[in-house]
């Protein structure tokens, strides 16, 4: 019970942090009124998309006097400026230019002399954004949590495992006998490593996302399209003669309905994976949109009566959230598997059903 | 505008996803995902072994019992007919034993009985043999004595008669 209530205190604690930090924005308008002090306008909308986007530093709060920011490393390519160029984001605080880049709304763009866009100049943008540190950060803690159950595997072999291994063990039975070997049948074994690295990674960016100032990385539309085209070019490579008789000529139907079904399959191997990518980035920052709305209504109504009810709201949401972050990464890891699975199916039966 | 931004993929983020997820997915299979999915391979197919193990000396120790029980039969079986076939050949021995010591007793009866007749025969030759010369002898003394008194005679007739009682 007593730790219950501790939990309980902490969630609290990290909600109320979470308001700290997404409450103030730097682009927040300041007007300057009659009486010549300024004051700033809060606008939630702004706010919102502010801390669903991904950023070219990274924000944890201001006060008046003072920016709790990160700068990020920025790499730039652009043939008229120079080829590659390598610089901190703190480059461009006050609206500066620097090297003939300028930035404005996270977009890096080249300048001319006069310090305006030059919208003929080609910029590709490679930066070490927010949403990339998140990534690397993750994937170090992947390597690095996952490499430590496998050392569990070393040192207890062949007896009951212990620690974290006993705590993904039996994920990783559970993605492996519930996910990979009811979907994908006898050959699931080839597609484990890419089914396991998915679930966990999406889980844990979900995770990530979550804590107060993380990024928004499984939400981020660039993320979820390679994941997605990674499912798609695998289907592809393990995809076998059956599968491509189904598509485009699908036996047991009748001819006028396989012209008519041919292009259907087609236009089908093109939506699973679209539907996978847009499933998860609508999930993750739809969660995100609701959280932030809650909070926002604080500083929307500048009162302090409507915090109880956005901070109730937001620890419901907070906890849906935990919960979709595991769905989410359950979901696309049993339709990727689904997809596998029929890609490598052998003809059994003409009439089996093959999951659309 | 900003509803675009967010469903629009930006390049360096999906360069560098690229990369780091393959990275990622390249070493977790190496370190992680080969050495976990062997271990637990390795472990089930051990319980699987053991479970089986479990069974088949399970069936064994069945078995087993099933064969002690049939010998346990098979011996008392065997006892019974070994107590009855000595039971047997014990009472033929006794039967035996005594038909032969009564056939041994009889023998023996008889002989005695013929030793004894013999024995009997010949007391009676030698008593009758004595007699002869007793009553001859008696005769002798009883005619001697006639000739000097007949009462002392009869006397030692008398006497002499006694005295053969005693014999």
């Amino acid at each position: 019970m007593a730790t219950k209530i501790n939990k309980l205190l902490l969630i609290l604690l990290m909600s109320m942090a979470s308001i700290v930090c997404f409450a103030i924005n730097p682009n927040d308008q300041i007007i300057e009124e009659e009486t010549g002090q300024a004051q700033t306008l809060f606008n939630p909308g702004e706010m919102i998309m502010h801390h669903i986007s991904d950023s070219h530093e990274w924000h944890f709060f201001n006060t008046e006097t003072f920016h709790a920011t990160i700068p990020l490393p920025i790499i730039v390519y652009s043939a008229e400026r120079g080829g590659l160029s390598v610089f901190l984001s703190s480059k461009f605080d006050h609206g500066d230019t620097y090297k003939g880049y300028g930035i404005l709304h996270e977009h890096i763009f080249a300048v001319n002399a006069e310090g305006v866009e030059d919208k003929t100049i080609a910029v590709y943008d490679f930066s070490i954004t927010k949403n990339v540190t998140s990534l690397i950060f993750s994937a170090a803690l992947l390597i690095f949590v996952f490499t430590s159950v496998a050392k569990g595997y070393v040192k207890n072999k062949g007896k009951a495992p212990t620690g974290v291994q006993s705590f993904f063990e039996p994920i990783v039975s559970y993605v492996r006998d519930e996910i990979a070997i009811k979907m994908i049948g006898p050959k699931y074994e080839r597609f484990m490593p890419f089914l396991l690295t998915v679930f966990f990674f999406i889980w844990f960016n979900n995770l990530l996302g979550l804590l107060p100032g993380g990024a928004n990385l499984t939400g981020n539309i660039a993320v979820t399209l390679m994941l997605a085209i990674i499912v798609f070019i695998m289907t592809l490579i393990n995809s076998n003669g059956y599968y491509w008789k189904h598509i485009l000529w699908t036996p047991g139907v009748p001819l006028p309905l396989r012209i008519i079904i041919m292009p259907i399959e087609v236009i089908g191997m093109i939506t699973k994976p679209f539907s996978l990518m847009i499933r998860l980035f609508a999930n993750i920052t739809a969660g995100h949109i609701i959280i932030l709305s809650f909070i926002g209504l604080i500083f929307l109504f500048k009162n302090i009566y409507i915090a109880p009810l956005s901070v109730g709201f937001g620890l419901f949401m907070t906890f849906l959230e935990l919960f979709v972050a595991l769905i989410q990464a359950f979901v696309f890891t049993l339709l990727a598997a689904m997809y596998f699975g029929s890609a490598v199916e052998e003809h059994a039966h003409d009439d089996h059903d093959h999951g659309h | 505008m900003a509803l675009l931004s967010i469903i629009t993929p930006e390049l360096g983020l999906f360069f560098w996803q690229t990369v780091i997820f393959l990275v990622t997915l390249f070493l977790l299979s190496k370190f992680a995902w080969g050495p976990i999915m062997s271990a637990l391979r390795e472990r089930e197919d051990s319980i699987t072994d053991a479970l089986s193990a479990a069974d088949k000396a399970r069936a064994d120790i069945e078995k087993l019992q099933a064969t002690n029980e049939a010998l346990l039969v098979e011996a008392r079986a065997e006892r019974d007919r070994i107590l009855a076939e000595a039971q047997k050949a014990a009472t033929t021995m006794l039967e035996d034993a005594r038909a032969k010591a009564t056939t041994e007793g009889n023998r023996l009866i008889e002989a005695a009985r013929i030793s004894i007749q013999t024995e009997k025969n010949a007391a009676l030759n030698e008593v009758k043999n004595y007699t002869a010369t007793l009553a001859l002898d008696i005769a002798e003394k009883i005619l001697r004595k006639e000739l000097s008194n007949s009462d002392e005679q009869r006397n030692l007739v008398n006497e002499y008669i006694k005295e053969v009682n005693l014999n």
